[in-house]
């Protein structure tokens, strides 16, 4: 866990006068999987969508394997490896499940009409879904008949299909249930024990995801306040911190 | 779905579970609901019987032909219409564009260029309508319905302004004009080709493919990093320029066109054939094959109510209780896949 493939140093963000973002820095090493929590508005959304290239940083740098770079568009950070999951799954429901998989990287026969290669598309997604224990019935449902857990699955492995280096998990867990929960999971830890992708996980609910984090960051307010590898702290410690955080919070309502 | 199931038991999730238990004359039943292009063809064949029983000369070759005219019209601007709604914009300029083409190919085929290149060149100002359509409604962010109402009353002005308000009657030789709508036949066969082509545009290639997604969660698509800016104003351009290729037909098959043909009446039939097609306003779904049976069906009905005497008032009423109808199955069968009854 030497290599570096993801660094931010002092990255700011403000929407007119709002600051979303204050002086984050974070770092990310290959085959990590990092932690990032914070309660809703504390700006892990902004952070997140600055490394997919979503938003740019009002200030501050990005470094990616090592090297600065400026991410230009979605596309851009995608074309790097950078592979966002988000909230909404960005899935087609009016597609099946083999054609969201490939959106915007389809397996085409040649030509310029750019037909479609629906057989190949077919056979990688069984594949590559078999491959990451994600279970569906079949790859021609429409993604409007899977379940929440289901879909999940199949916008993570849609994402490490594209070559991800970097993951980024936008509440992998939110609204699921348990049992679809446990398939997620199973499918993060999966990808750990490959260590071919760096992840980050954004979560404000700490205690699912704890165990399946090498590090964690805590962001309050729009900055970074703790960095920890998950051994050496506890989810008794964030929670402590997280406790103070709401202590100050209801303080500074009384006062004002 | 059959060879997948092999591999799977079914589960909960699975659309087939249940289903399967039920006997085979129940699964047709639900496959024949489900395909609206075979629900809107039966009845289709349906309206033939009757209008055939009633008038007798339903079914001659003189009606069939203007039937068939009528119905290809419809058709191919309904192809480019469900485009449009799948991407999830709606055009209601494009019958303005239906009359604009011919007379922009009437003026340069005066101005001395031969008839082919002519008609081509009557496509170049729906090409750009339908660019204009699409850039101010997705670089201004203005909804399309306000967009294309705009233009609509802009081109109709063009066109009256160009045309000095009077019909003009191009003369093309008969082999120019028989190929391009000169007669019910070569204008069927246009629709028909326009309809697969489109259809397979529609499900085979990326174009469709990225369309569908457009409409279906234009914000999903974004973020995958479909350029679903260009997607629609791309369609809007396919729209208008099979709305101008309409036109062009129709003129040849009239033998002349006037400044105010086509206009609303033909863009909400259009409309309204990609509709009880089973394409949703919503974006996102909708078949062309679907559109251009609606297409025949409307005419059926308009042709056929005028045979039997049935006046325009009336066609107005049924046409749009034909729509609500439809619109109240479609709402209901959506409904019903949701619970996983239907596929």
């Amino acid at each position: 866990m030497s290599e570096e493939m993801l660094r931010t140093e002092h990255v700011s963000k403000s929407f007119g006068r709002v600051t979303a973002l204050k002086d984050a820095s974070i770092h990310l090493a290959k085959g990590e999987v990092l932690g990032l929590l914070g309660d809703n508005g504390a700006g892990k959304s902004t952070l997140l969508k600055i490394l997919t290239g979503f938003h740019r940083p009002s200030s501050g740098k990005i470094y990616f394997q090592g090297k600065e770079i400026e991410l230009r568009s979605v596309r851009h950070a995608r074309s790097l490896g950078i592979e966002p999951v988000y909230q909404d799954l960005a899935l087609i429901n009016e597609l099946n499940v083999y054609r969201n998989m490939f959106l915007q990287r389809e397996i085409m026969f040649g030509g310029p009409l750019h037909i479609l290669n629906d057989g190949a598309m077919r056979a990688r997604a069984k594949e590559q879904l078999k491959q990451m224990g994600v279970n569906i019935p079949s790859v021609d449902v429409e993604i409007s008949k899977l379940s929440g857990g289901q879909r999940q699955g199949i916008a993570v492995a849609r994402s490490v299909y594209a070559n991800a280096k970097v993951l980024l998990l936008d509440e992998p867990l939110a609204a699921m249930g348990v049992k679809e929960s446990a398939m997620i999971l199973d499918v993060i830890r999966r990808l750990k024990e490959k260590g071919d992708v760096s992840i980050i996980i954004v979560a404000h609910n700490y205690a699912q995801i704890f165990d399946f984090c090498d590090r964690i960051n805590l962001l309050q307010n729009g900055q970074i306040t703790f960095d920890q590898r998950t051994r050496d702290t506890s989810v008794e410690e964030l929670t402590g911190l997280v406790v103070n955080e709401y202590r100050a919070a209801r303080e500074g309502l009384h006062r004002t | 779905m059959a060879t997948d199931k092999a591999d799977s038991l079914p589960q909960r999730h699975d659309p087939d579970w249940g289903v399967e238990r039920r006997g085979l004359a129940h699964r047709v039943g639900l496959s024949l609901l489900h395909s609206r292009e075979a629900s809107i063809a039966i009845a289709g064949i349906v309206l033939v019987v009757y209008f055939q029983s009633t008038a007798p000369a339903f079914l001659s070759a003189s009606n069939v032909a203007n039937l068939a005219g009528y119905s290809a019209t419809t058709a191919i601007i309904a192809a480019g219409e469900v485009m449009v709604l799948i991407s999830g914009e709606v055009d209601l300029s494009v019958g303005q564009v239906y009359a604009l083409a011919p007379f922009v190919m009437y003026y340069a085929q005066r101005a001395g260029v031969p008839f082919v290149p002519a008609i081509a060149v009557g496509f170049i100002p729906a090409a750009i309508i339908g660019i204009i359509n699409g850039l101010i409604t997705v670089v201004l962010e203005i909804p399309s319905f306000i967009t294309t109402l705009g233009t609509l009353f802009l081109i109709n002005g063009l066109t009256l302004t160009i045309s000095g308000g009077f019909p003009v009657a191009p003369k093309p030789g008969p082999v120019v004009g028989n190929i391009f709508g000169g007669n019910a036949i070569s204008q069927s066969l246009w629709a028909i080709g326009v309809t697969l082509v489109f259809q397979l545009v529609l499900v085979k290639t990326r174009w469709g493919m990225h369309t569908i997604a457009t409409g279906g969660n234009l914000i999903g698509a974004k973020e995958v990093g479909v350029k679903t800016g260009f997607i629609k104003i791309g369609n809007f351009v396919i729209c208008s320029v099979l709305g101008g290729l309409a036109g062009t037909l129709d003129c040849f098959r009239i033998g002349s066109i006037d400044p105010l043909a086509g206009g609303t009446e033909i863009m909400f039939m259009a409309i309204a054939s990609a509709v009880i097609g089973g394409t949703l306003l919503t974006g996102g779904s909708g078949t062309i094959v679907g559109a251009f049976l609606g297409a025949c069906v409307l005419g059926i009905l308009k042709d056929g109510f005028t045979l039997s005497g049935v006046s325009a008032y009336t066609f107005d009423m049924i046409l749009g209780g034909a729509i609500l109808i439809t619109m109240l199955i479609n709402v209901h069968l959506s409904r019903l896949r949701a619970a996983g009854g239907v596929r």
